[in-house]
């Protein structure tokens, strides 16, 4: 079968603009693709977090937002941040658009399934957006879309919204697997000459790692789709137990909710990880290139990834402590949970330790990736504490979970996302974007992080329990709850706002923005040496790069520069050395 | 050079040091994505089965008693699906060694493919069997776990005619063929293994 890895030939060469722009199997356009579709449902999500705040903030003040408004809100936001906004656009986005580059590929093995991964994706939003105006509306059963509640009456969406929701994951997976796939083959099968394994920027391990683990954690949310479409519709029992609603028994008879809640999250876990490895791998390349040094212990980093990658598919059932389990089971998991946070710390000292006497140069891509060790260690600090069986069970209902994913899963990825749409903005466009605007819009978009989950921590400690639309008159709430609900409401609001800058920003720089240097950072790795920028179709023109070194020699002494590119022959070629 | 050797290189230490890695000594990417999808489809199925086990109440998975659950009834039709497939699958294996050895493999692809076709019309004639037979949905979780896992395992079946298909519209084109009926046939073999997984789930529960 022919693969596009190392000659023009097979090159798909679209000759209208629907097929360069739209039927596109350009790894480049698709990675544009993905990434707009993203950020524009991941926009929807955004302001329903907002609409939730207002609510949380100023209770009873908008009187669209009801109960049951409220939850479909909760779950719709929840849902879309975390699949369809965080793991299309750092799989999706970033990796179609870096993995070919960084390898030295022309394109992915696979452009044709590839350009069908984004389509079928597209469908899934489709899908997802169409069930905000079925009858009874989305789903309100909170992400987890846990049964028996989520399909029956009483619940938002128990009718349609389930079923769309569910319909549109199954989409979803199967545009996932076609997408991940080709990312894994592209990275084992399509590198250039004299990029090894070990060569391979961290981006593009976190990326390859995260995507394997998307493959093998996905199929468990398909089957619990499908089961609990057959729940729904043609009333089996593999989740809903023999139960009465409404006053009445239903048809159902024997089902383990339990079952549901093992499949969600035998994915949900290791999906926390398909959106932190590709976050990790992008963030080292940052801070390594922005500091201008080496990434500290970069096998130690890569083994990090791929014992994370492995561990977090022994965790799961740390998510389902206050289910009830085998106190065994419960220690198990703990321990795993625990073992996890050590191949985490390396990664953490490993960052810090590349910026220890680095030559720093706080741009905003910069500033981003430190703003996210800070977000990143606090978030994983307290997952220390809901790690641990008896420290969770009183905390997990309550805002403090929300604060800490939020940190770890929520805040984190997208900070090292903004990051790393601002170091690869001038690549992928030829244009650089206003300084100005992009350091009001850090400043903002970090402290106000900061001033909206911080406070989460202390009001769940107090007992506040998260999904409430309102907490009514209760003795152990004091007022000051309600004055920090106040202030995250205003917070969300500025944070919110500050999202304008950005989008501001990257639109008029599109167009006004100053033609950006190739390789504006001075950076080594392989996507900054394009012969042209943006980079053509087909990335490299005539002659693939010939690889040498590493992508981080930085302030190498005895260097004319303070970088040496991946695709620098070394200055006297020995015998057995490759020539390029 | 192995892979734990690639793993363990130094990177920092490498300008110039023999990057002789190309594309030359590696696998074709076909086959490197089928041996990948393989692995997703046994984490698929391996969960349903998971799930067939914790469900029907098996001790150690947590549950104890789920109520509800009876027995599977195995009519004769689900010895001679299995056959089916099996042929099917021995008739693709006849295809592989006939193209590698250059020989004709046109006959046994076909066959091997209409083998298929006749393996996922058994599997829905047995479907109105268990049906006719009492054996629902609704009330019957372990006819409900066969729909589903049988479902699933035929989606991979037509997937496996869809490759049937382009097999046969590309015999005689050229040096891949051998190539595509070997990838084709691995992947019948697979689905022949699956599909023997999952009748002894039904037959020993």
């Amino acid at each position: 079968m022919a693969t596009i890895a190392d000659d023009l030939t097979p090159l798909h060469h679209p000759k209208t603009w629907i097929g360069k722009y739209v039927w596109s199997q350009d790894h480049k356009v698709i990675a544009i693709q993905y990434a707009v579709t993203a950020v524009s449902v991941g926009i929807l999500a955004l302001v329903l977090s907002f609409l939730m705040r207002l609510q949380l903030g100023f209770p009873g003040e908008f009187q669209f937002i009801q109960p049951d408004n409220y939850l479909q809100f909760v779950t719709m936001h929840g849902m879309i941040m975390v699949v369809y906004l965080l793991t299309a656009l750092l799989l999706g986005g970033f990796g179609n658009y870096l993995i070919p580059l960084m390898v030295g590929a022309r394109d992915m093995v696979f452009p044709f399934v590839n350009m069908l991964s984004y389509w079928v994706y597209l469908l899934s939003v489709i899908v997802l957006v169409a069930s905000l105006f079925v009858p009874g509306g989305p789903t309100g059963g909170g992400w987890t879309l846990y049964p028996p509640q989520t399909i029956l009456e009483g619940t938002p969406g128990a009718s349609w919204g389930i079923i769309m929701m569910m319909a549109s994951l199954a989409i979803f997976i199967v545009a996932f697997t076609m997408g991940g796939l080709n990312y894994v083959t592209t990275v084992l099968q399509a590198r250039t000459r004299g990029m090894t394994l070990m060569r391979m920027p961290c981006s593009v391990w976190g990326i390859f790692v995260a995507s394997i683990m998307g493959l093998l954690a996905f199929p468990a949310l398909f089957v619990a789709a499908v089961m609990t479409i057959l729940d729904s519709v043609a009333g089996t029992s593999f989740f809903v137990p023999t139960i009465i609603s409404m006053g009445e028994q239903t048809g159902h008879e024997g089902g383990s909710p339990i079952l549901f809640q093992h499949l969600f999250w035998f994915f949900g876990h290791p999906e926390v990880y398909i959106v932190a490895l590709p976050a990790f791998g992008i963030v080292s390349d940052l801070i390594s290139v922005h500091a201008r040094k080496n990434i500290f212990g970069y096998r130690m980093m890569v083994w990090a990834i791929v014992i994370i990658g492995a561990l977090s598919f022994f965790v799961w059932a740390h998510h389902m402590y206050v289910s009830g389990m085998n106190p065994y089971f419960g220690f198990f998991f703990a321990t795993s949970t625990l073992i996890i946070a050590i191949p985490t710390a390396i990664k953490v000292y490993n960052w810090l330790l590349t910026l220890y006497r680095g030559d720093i140069h706080l741009s905003v891509p910069m500033l981003f990736a430190i703003a996210f060790l800070f977000t990143f260690i606090h978030g994983g600090l307290s997952g220390l504490f809901l790690g641990n069986v008896s420290v969770d069970v009183p905390l997990s209902d309550t805002f403090f979970v929300i604060g800490h994913f939020h940190m770890v899963m929520g805040v984190s990825p997208i900070l090292v996302i903004f990051g790393a749409i601002y170091h690869w903005y001038p690549k992928i466009t030829g244009r650089m974007w206003n300084n100005t605007l992009a350091r009001a819009h850090f400043w903002i978009t970090f402290l106000g992080a900061y001033a909206i989950f911080l406070p989460m921590h202390y009001i769940g400690m107090l007992g506040v329990p998260r999904r409430y639309y309102a907490l009514g008159e209760t003795m152990f709430i004091p007022d000051s709850v309600h004055y920090a609900n106040m202030g995250i409401t205003i917070a969300a609001g500025f944070v919110f706002a500050a999202q304008f800058l950005f989008f501001t920003n990257m639109i008029w720089s599109l167009f006004r923005g100053p033609k950006a240097d190739p390789n504006p950072w001075g950076a080594a790795s392989l996507e900054w040496h394009t012969p042209d920028t943006p980079p053509a179709h087909g990335n490299w023109g005539d002659k693939l790069p010939t690889v040498y070194r590493w992508a981080y020699d930085y302030s190498v002494p005895g260097a004319p520069r303070d970088f040496v590119p991946q695709n620098e022959p070394p200055p006297a070629a020995g015998p057995g050395d490759v020539k390029p | 050079m192995s892979l734990v050797s690639r793993l363990a290189e130094k990177s920092w230490e490498t300008p110039g040091a023999s990057p002789a890695v190309g594309g030359s000594d590696r696998p074709p990417a076909a086959k490197v994505v089928l041996v990948l999808y393989f692995g997703v489809a046994a984490v698929l199925f391996g969960l349903v089965t998971s799930a067939y086990l914790m469900r029907m109440g098996m001790p150690g998975m947590g549950h104890g008693e789920m109520g509800g659950w009876r027995p599977l009834a195995e009519p004769p039709l689900l010895w001679a699906n299995t056959i089916t497939l099996f042929l099917a699958s021995f008739a693709w294996e006849a295809a592989r060694i006939s193209a590698r050895r250059g020989r004709q493999a046109g006959i046994w692809a076909f066959s091997a493919g209409l083998l298929g076709i006749i393996f996922l019309i058994g599997q829905l004639m047995l479907w109105r069997e268990l049906v006719a037979a009492g054996h629902g949905l609704r009330d019957d979780p372990a006819a409900a776990f066969f729909y589903l896992i049988t479902a699933l395992h035929g989606v991979h079946v037509l997937g496996g005619l869809y490759f049937w298909a382009r097999a046969l519209l590309g015999l005689g084109a050229g040096p891949g063929v051998a190539l595509r009926i070997q990838l084709t046939a691995t992947y019948w073999h697979f689905l022949l293994f699956v599909w023997l997984v999952m009748l002894g789930l039904f037959v020993a529960t």
